[in-house]
Formats: structure tokens, sequence, C-alpha cells
């Protein structure tokens, strides 16, 4: 045990838990945009296997990495726009059609990485970008200075999203739509124009996250190679209770709890490994039943019509 | 062009010519005419389902008319949508309200507005701009609340700003009173009037009679999606307008023998004492009420919705558990009874929601009507239904309670809420209780239904059936009841002889004022 309370140890933990945090990030501030906007979208895993497989494949074949991340992004946006318009023009049951989307993008990457014959071969993923003078820090600068850019630009993240959630007028109709959307539609706001907008961004966002794992953390494309990634985004949605910073919380709460689980294992740590490999999980339910329910959008998948025929 | 004090310009004359909306299997608005000039409130009157809301949702661009022109000072209009609506000057206030009550009272106004920052937010502006029209207007908010926190009128308040804010200058106001007291509706009355004086155009939308003819200067009443008569206010008495309404005259005010002196040993049909119950959210939703009905008595129960009524009714009719007192009915101790032992001890009940809790929206007609009765006989013997007896006694209800109904198997949920509320009274008085407990009877419901409705309660009480009448319509509790009682905040204020009950008396105990 002692073995693994060491300082370096846990600065190790530490770096791994910000890195690990990256695609839970991107996934989880994606989702909850479109969570606030009054979506559930459950097909955050598939978007990544599809964003990752998009961008492990663009950059095997050209080597641009720009041009991985714009892939990744786009396959988001064109199945965002299957999600937006599943759950918004045909007003479907959003956890069913969510999982849906989940199966069908888990099965095509599989799919296109088979008949592709994508090489199965490491590629040159985003390389760490030392920040000047920070990441000269004792210790702390090794932590959190010396990632690739996509990790920086996640953390970067949260403060925007805040920002726009709460002090733009976009920001106002997207709250309004997820909590009383026909209030926003009586004033004039086009709810399926935001919720469109929420939905498409989240999956775009999602497609991010699966390209900072295929060409930022692992730099290699595996079938399911999330391992359900994607649904641990949309808990810690929950847990974040909506919030940016919440979510932040939660994300690297999880990655952190995950890089130890990583570390017991390497370590040779006599805990089952089994149980080490859980405990991240059960830190998503215990996190969810304590979760604050109370800050839920109202009209969360709750599809909207003015109802008339 | 004449100009309002918010700064926009007057809508001198809104005119709707002919207007005509089908919905599936409904004619909605039937070749409607309706206008309205700057300076008047004018009064669109008519039972639910007369067309009234569906003429304002046209005007609002909520809905598109299948016929018809809308025309604002002599121009033709057409609204695609709300923000149309807005843009030439329409604000609406709907009947549930459209605040988003997680929001501040500012950001509810400047929703879906642009910002003089750009895409940037600027609630200081709004909020200030909120203070000058409150001012104004005598509509009093403070910008930065947020909405869940205020009370009713208050959230009124929010939106009537809410248009004034968008520079609205005709105002379609949908049942805006259904959910104030009596205090709050005289004080909105206030604002209105000042409205129509500084030259904004209103129209009122209600099926309350006298609100209709103490605010309004003209008045259309609707019926079945026409419009069947348009005259000036003054001078219209409340039987004449509920005349137009229904199609037929109709009484607004009973006769009723006073109730029998109590004989020396009598027991009271319903005695509580000090009863407790927890609400929802576990906090206590009555603290101590006590009181008894003889039998022939109607006691009424008013206040403001949420102080208690509904867990009254829920703790009397075995639905909330008691956490203290005794209920008693007819001398036996029930507090703790299920539903079941209070039917068979003579008991039933008219529940609140009737759709929730009163019938089984896909079951037919019949299958609601023996809901309670189905387990023996004469329906069921041995586990086994006996359809014979089920559509012998169903048929025979559905004629005394004329419940209309194009069959006995007709799913309940294609019935009027008139026709269900019959329904759920037939099945209740069928077994012939001795005590009743009655919450919102006639809510939603058309007149006509409801002085049937209100009839039968009043035979049942000939009979001796005493009968706890919980409702937020003053009216229906003055004419029926022979005692008022008064919630607030979980006790009873005050409980009035129906002869000294005025709205005036029974609206300050309804706020909480101790008379």
């Amino acid at each position: 045990m002692n073995e693994l309370f060491t300082v370096p140890v846990l600065l190790g933990i530490l770096y791994s838990g910000v890195r690990l945090a990256t695609p839970y990030l991107y996934a989880a501030l994606g989702e909850m945009f479109a969570q606030r906007s009054g979506v559930v979208n459950l097909g955050v895993d598939g978007i990544m296997l599809m964003g990752a497989f998009a961008a492990f494949f663009v950059v095997s074949n050209t080597g641009n990495l720009l041009l991985g991340v714009l892939a990744a992004m786009l396959v988001g946006l064109l199945m965002g726009l299957i999600m937006s318009f599943v759950s918004v023009n045909l007003q479907a049951e959003q956890g069913i059609s969510g999982i849906g989307l989940y199966l069908f993008g888990l099965g095509l990457s599989s799919l296109l990485f088979k008949k592709l014959s994508v090489s199965t071969r490491a590629i040159e993923g985003f390389p760490a970008l030392p920040i000047p003078v920070l990441s000269d820090l004792p210790e702390i600068g090794d932590v959190f200075f010396k990632h690739n850019i996509l990790v920086y630009i996640a953390f970067a993240l949260v403060p925007v999203a805040a920002f726009v959630l709460n002090h733009t007028t976009l920001g106002l109709k997207v709250r309004a739509a997820g909590m009383k959307p026909e209030a926003a539609d009586s004033l004039g706001v086009s709810v399926a124009r935001v919720r469109y907008l929420c939905v498409t961004f989240g999956s775009m966002m999602a497609g991010l996250a699966g390209a900072s794992l295929s060409i930022g953390l692992i730099n290699l494309f595996q079938e399911n190679m999330t391992s359900g990634l994607g649904f641990i985004a949309v808990a810690l949605v929950y847990f974040g209770g909506w919030t940016p910073l919440g979510v932040m919380i939660g994300a690297l709460l999880f990655s952190m709890v995950n890089a130890l689980q990583l570390w017991v294992q390497v370590k040779a740590i006599p805990i089952p490994s089994d149980l080490a490999v859980m405990l991240p999980y059960i830190l998503t339910i215990a996190a969810l039943v304590l979760g604050r329910r109370a800050r839920q959008p109202a009209a969360l998948s709750k599809p909207f019509s003015r109802g008339e025929n | 062009m004449t100009l309002l004090p918010t700064g926009r310009a007057r809508i001198d004359e809104l005119r709707m010519v002919g207007i005509t909306k089908r919905f599936p299997g409904v004619l909605a608005n039937d070749g409607v005419d309706f206008d309205v000039r700057a300076g008047e409130i004018h009064a669109l009157l008519g039972e639910n389902g007369a067309g009234k809301s569906t003429l304002m949702r046209q005007l609002y661009g909520l809905y598109k008319p299948d016929a018809g022109e809308i025309r604002l000072n002599g121009a033709a209009r057409r609204f695609n949508s709300p923000s149309d609506a807005i843009h030439a000057g329409i604000g609406m206030i709907h009947q549930h309200f459209m605040l988003v009550p997680a929001l501040t009272v500012a950001e509810n106004v400047a929703l879906g507005l642009a910002s003089s920052r750009g895409p940037l937010l600027d609630l200081d502006r709004v909020s200030k701009r909120i203070e000058e029209l409150g001012e104004r207007y005598h509509l009093k908010v403070q910008p930065d609340a947020q909405v869940w926190q205020l009370s009713v009128g208050e959230q009124q308040r929010v939106e009537i700003l809410k248009a004034l804010y968008r520079g609205a200058a005709l105002l379609a106001l949908d049942e805006p009173t259904a959910v104030l007291t009596p205090q709050e509706v005289g004080e909105f009355f206030k604002v209105l009037r000042r409205m129509a004086e500084d030259g904004h155009a209103l129209i009122f939308i209600s099926h309350k009679l006298h609100e209709v003819i103490d605010i309004s200067h003209r008045v259309t009443v609707m019926r079945d999606g026409k419009v069947v008569a348009t005259h000036p206010t003054a001078g219209s008495t409340r039987e004449r307008l509920a005349g137009e309404m229904v199609g037929r005259p109709i009484l607004l005010e009973y006769d009723k023998p006073p109730v029998p002196a109590a004989a020396a040993n009598e027991v009271p049909r319903l005695e509580v004492e000090d009863l407790h119950v927890r609400g929802d959210r576990g906090r206590d939703a009555l603290r101590g009420v006590s009181l008894s009905i003889r039998s022939g008595e109607i006691l009424g129960i008013a206040g403001v919705s949420g102080n208690g009524q509904r867990e009254l009714a829920e703790a009397l009719t075995g639905l909330r558990r008691v956490t203290r007192g005794r209920v008693r009915v007819n001398g036996r101790d029930l507090t703790h009874a299920t539903p079941q032992q209070r039917i068979a001890a003579g008991q039933s009940a008219i529940p609140e929601e009737r759709m929730k809790d009163g019938v089984v929206r896909d079951f037919s007609v019949s299958e609601n009507l023996i809901l309670q009765d189905h387990g023996h006989a004469p329906y069921s013997r041995a586990g086994f239904l006996n359809t014979r007896a089920i559509t012998r006694d169903c048929a025979a209800l559905v004629k005394d309670y004329s419940v209309k109904t194009p069959a006995l198997e007709t799913p309940t949920k294609n019935l009027s809420g008139g026709n269900i509320q019959k329904l759920i009274l037939a099945r209740e008085l069928a077994r012939k209780p001795t005590l009743l407990i009655c919450a919102q009877p006639t809510r939603g419901v058309d007149i006509g239904a409801s002085e049937y409705i209100h009839q039968r309660l009043l035979e049942q009480r000939q009979r001796g059936m005493a009968t706890l009448l919980i409702s937020e319509d003053l009216d229906e509790l003055m004419a029926l009841s022979d005692r008022i009682a008064v919630m607030y905040e979980g006790r009873l204020m005050a409980v009035l002889d129906r002869a000294d009950a005025t709205p005036a008396k029974l609206g300050l105990l309804m706020a909480g004022v101790a008379a």
C-alpha cells in the first residue's frame, strides 16, 4: 500500500487525471448544452466512437491533425442533426432514440474500421505543448502545464460555457427552452432552433471528445474503444448539476479515480483488479444517487409542440 | 399617430373578420367577427370550448386561421408566429403563466429580446426599465427576484410587464383572474383601467360574469365557435350574459330551505378534531383543523389554492396519512381508515383532479361507473363480471344524470369535462352517501353542467347528506354553502354563517388577515 502513496506516484495520478479528464469534459460539456435546452442525447458514446474513428482515419491517411479534428467534428455535426431531427421534429422518445444512435455509431465505426483496412499501428498524435514559464513550476508545472493542446482547450471551454450560458441572450434562450419551452415560444423564441443548435453543438463536442482519445490520448483506434465513456459523460452532467463547473469537478474526480485504478494495477497492489476497475463506476452510481436532481431542467426530455394540428 | 406613455404607437382599432379555424372533428371558430379599440376593455365571454382561446391564439400568431382576416388600423395583417404579433404591438397574457420559474424577473422579461450589448445580456438596463414601467402602471416587482419566489399576483404583474416592455399597445388577457384572490383582482382591475385610460386596447377573456360586468366596456359572447352577441356592457345583468353563453335561461341563485335545527342527540355526520397531515414536501400541510358538519348541511371551504385544501380532502378520503387528530364519520372513528372502509361507512368523494383521481381515462364510461363496486354483486360473482347487470345499471345512471356519451363503451377521455364530472357524480351519489367530500366540483365545467351539478348536490342535501365543499370559486361557495370556512396555511381562519359571508370578508380571510 505504501508504494501507492509516494509523492511521485500521486503527482503521476494527478497528471493522468487531468489528461484523462479531457474526453469526459468535451463530451459532458456538449451534453450539458443539449440537456439545458431540454434534450437528453444518450447517443454520445456512439458519436464519440465515430469521431474517434474519423479523426484516426484522416490522420493516419493525411498526417494532418487539424484535419482529423475537423473530420471528427463534422461527423459529430451530422449525427447531431440526426438526433435533433428525431427528437425535435419527430418528437421521439429521447432515451430510446439516443440508444439507437449509440448502437448506430458503435456498429458503423467497427464496420468502417474493418472494411477500410485502417492501420492498427499508433499514429503521431498531438504532442505535449509545455506552457512557457508555468510548466517550469516545480511539481505543479508537470501536472498541469505539460499537456497537449486538446487538453488545454477542454479546460478553457469550462468558463466559456458558463459565460455563454449565464451572460448571453443565447444562453438565456437555452435555459428557457429547457425549463419552460412554452414560455420561450410565447415570446417568439424558436424552441426548435435552440434545441437543434444545442444538440448539434453537443454532438460536435462528442465527436471532438472521440478525437481527443484517438489522436490525443491513445493515438490508436480500436473497436468500442470508448467502452461506455460517453455514458459516463451523460452521468457527469447530472452529477455536475447541469453547470460547467460541476461537470468539470465531476470529470476530474472521475478521471482521478480512473488514474488511481490504473496505478493500482500497474504497481500490482494486492487489490483484486476487477474491484479496482469497478471503482469509477461505483463512484458514478453513488454520485448520481447523491446528485442534485432539483437542478434538473424542468422540460428535460420532453418534446415541445404548440398543440396545433 | 398617437403615442402611448410607453412610447409606442397606439392601435386605434383591431378587427378580426370572418375568422374560421378547424381542428380535426371540431369547428373551433366559425366566421367570427371581433373588434377592439384603443382605450377600450372588451370582454370576450364564453364557456370552455366556445372558441375564445382559439380566437386569441390566432391573433397572437400561435395558430393560423383557415379563413378570415385580421386588420390592424384598417390594414390586413398576417401573423405567422408570436414574434410577428409582438412586433405589431400585440401582447398576450396566457391563462397559465408563461414564466420560467427558475429565472429572475429581468431574465423573464429579456427572454427573446435583442440586447443593447449585442450577444451579451444587458440585465441592468432591463431592470431599470422594468422599474420605470412598474412605477407608471403600479406594477411594483423586484427585477432580480426569481419568479418562483413571487406570489401569484406578482407573477401576473411580471406577465403584464413583459408585454408592456415589448411595447404592447393591445393586450389580450386570457382568464387573468382565475388564480387571484378577490383583493388581488381589485388591484389588478385598477391596473387594467389605468392602461385603458392611457390608450391601450384590452381584450378581457373570462367566464366570470360579475368580473365582466365590473371591468368591461363592451362584451362579445361566444358559443360553440360562433359569436352570439356583441353589446355594451352597461345595463347587462349576470342572468342575461349567462343566458347568452348557454343559449337558455340559467339559474344563478338557488332557493334552498334552511338546515333544520339540530335534535338534542344528533350525531354530526363528520367531525374533525385537530387534524394534522404532512404535505408532499414533508412540511405540515394541515396544522390543527377542526370542523363538524351536520346532516343536510353544506360546509364550504374557501381559500387560495395550496393552503391545505387538497391535503384536507386527501386526509378525509384515506389517501394521505393523518399524523395527529381525529376524524369521525357518523360517530365512528375513521381517522386511519382505508378508502374502502370509508365507502362502506357511507362516504363518497368527488376528487379535485377528475382526470387523474376521478376516472381511468382509457376505461369506458360503464367501467368507470362501476370502478368502486365492481368487486361484488350484482356486478360480479366469483371474480367474473356480470355484463348484463353492469349494462343495465350503467344505462340507467347515464340517463339519470344526463351524461352525454355516444355509448357506454366510449372511452371516458373522449367526453367533455362537464360530462365526465356528471359521470363521477352519478357514481358517487348513486350509493346514497351520508357524507360527501367534494373538491372543485365545477372547475373547468361549463355553466350549464355546473348548474346541473349544483342542483344535484342540493337535492342530496335535502335528502340529509352532509357535504364538505372545497372550492376556489366564491360564487359557487356562496350559492351552495350553509356555512363557509376559510383556509389559510393549513388552518381554518374562521367559519362564517352564509349570511355573514361577503366576498370582501372572505377575501381578507383568504389573504390571512383575521377579521
